[in-house]
């Protein structure tokens, strides 16, 4: 994992292993917000920075905890910190931003329950990524979960337009779509590796 | 969730979760360790087992606890209870069978954020006396099981053609075509198929369309709801 640039660690996790159509992250929210283009957006962006902020205070958590040996405390301590991070991003887009609040109304407190977001600082701390890398990873993810959101919402809108038997509507009919979204991301493979 | 205005026996608590609530293919919760793991039967038996076990003692001790969980702090409080479970069920997979732990990976750890379980804590372990609690928790999470082992065997079985690691068509089975069916897309087509299944099962059973918002996220926008309410 160290010979990985900066860059590389980024378009690996926005494309070919992108955190929702190939790990699998952050199932719920992209299935439940990606009905419509006007929420999948502001979902998208939210998420990310949450992301980032997430990545920033696990990465800083993880060396505090390392160095006092509690490695044991590390899950307990990164949902507290994922918690409230969200808090506070409610808080500051609350004071700063009041119509975006309102625009991401209860989304917000529901990234709190995406697993991208732990994610994000499990699999940091697995690989052992460095600061920078981190920051890559967190970013790229970010972008990668808003990016297949993006495309589901506006492969989902085509759909209320198209004729689709009654049974495979709902559910179903979103994970087929999220079937072929991944088969297609699965084309990326290999970009981004070096050799 | 129940919607029943009378009080449900212990053996109905017992088949909610199994049946007519299974947390897989009704209520579609949960799905990221659902999809993620479940590329053989091996591992999608290990993660619902871990989740059986999460799920129950967290259940039970929010149980007990629920009358001195301040309503204010209550997610916060579920969400410490459940990633101590969690931290726990990690420890005991890494010393009772490296391989699992290997396959599962960051997954076991995520449970913590699996939408089934801060659901039950919410919608149902905090309302009601341990009996009733424990004995949902564990259909709940006896239902998810058997869900993660339709995926989990369907995918091994199409795709490597094994069931547990046994070979079933001998030596000339050639891998499908849809060999994806154990990478990523798979997992997403394979759960598709099941709910088509169930959904023309019950489309056949009672001709009716089923409701709106009974999809992936009602539960858990529900907590959100209440989650923010409380904060304010």
């Amino acid at each position: 994992m160290e010979s990985e640039t900066l860059g590389q660690i980024f378009i690996i996790t926005v494309l070919s292993s992108n955190f929702v159509l190939a790990m699998f992250l952050g199932l719920c929210p992209f299935l439940g917000v990606s009905a419509r283009l006007e929420t999948a957006v502001p979902m998208g962006i939210a998420t990310s920075f949450v992301m980032l902020v997430a990545s920033l205070c696990s990465y800083a958590l993880n060396v505090l905890l390392t160095h006092f040996g509690l490695e044991f405390l590390r899950l307990i301590a990164y949902i507290v910190v994922i918690a409230s991070a969200v808090q506070l991003v409610e808080m500051v887009l609350k004071k700063f931003s009041p119509a975006l609040f309102r625009a991401l109304g209860i989304y917000l407190p529901l990234i709190t329950t995406n697993c991208a977001i732990l994610g994000v600082a499990l699999f940091q701390t697995a690989r052992g990524y460095n600061l920078g890398q981190s920051l890559a990873f967190s970013l790229g993810g970010g972008m990668g979960f808003a990016l297949a959101l993006v495309l589901m919402a506006g492969v989902r809108e085509r759909m209320q337009l198209s004729n689709v038997p009654s049974v495979m509507q709902g559910t179903a009919l979103a994970l087929m779509l999220a079937g072929l979204l991944s088969l297609a991301f699965m084309g990326f493979g290999g970009v981004g590796v070096s050799r | 969730m129940s919607t029943s205005t009378k009080q449900p026996t212990n053996l109905e608590e017992f088949l909610e979760g199994i049946w007519r609530q299974n947390p897989v293919f009704v209520m579609v919760l949960g799905m990221c360790p659902t999809l993620a793991v479940t590329v053989s039967g091996f591992n999608a038996l290990g993660m619902g087992l871990a989740t059986v076990f999460v799920l129950v003692c967290s259940c039970t001790l929010i149980s007990l606890l629920r009358k001195l969980i301040p309503k204010e702090v209550r997610i916060a409080t579920y969400i410490v209870i459940i990633a101590t479970f969690v931290t726990l069920v990690d420890y005991i997979i890494q010393a009772v069978s490296l391989r699992l732990y290997e396959a599962l990976g960051a997954f076991i750890q995520l449970i913590v954020v699996n939408c089934i379980i801060l659901g039950r804590a919410e919608a149902h372990a905090a309302k009601h006396p341990l009996l009733p609690a424990v004995l949902n928790a564990l259909g709940m999470g006896i239902g998810f099981t058997l869900g993660l082992l339709a995926l989990g065997s369907v995918r091994e079985i199409l795709g490597v053609g094994k069931l547990f690691g046994i070979s079933l068509f001998g030596e000339h089975f050639q891998p499908w075509v849809v060999m994806v069916l154990v990478l990523p897309p798979g997992g997403f087509f394979v759960l598709g198929g099941w709910l088509l299944l169930f959904a023309w099962l019950a489309k056949r059973k009672h001709p009716h369309p089923i409701p709106e918002g009974e999809g992936a996220t009602a539960p858990l926008r529900v907590i959100a709801e209440k989650g923010a309410q409380h904060g304010k």
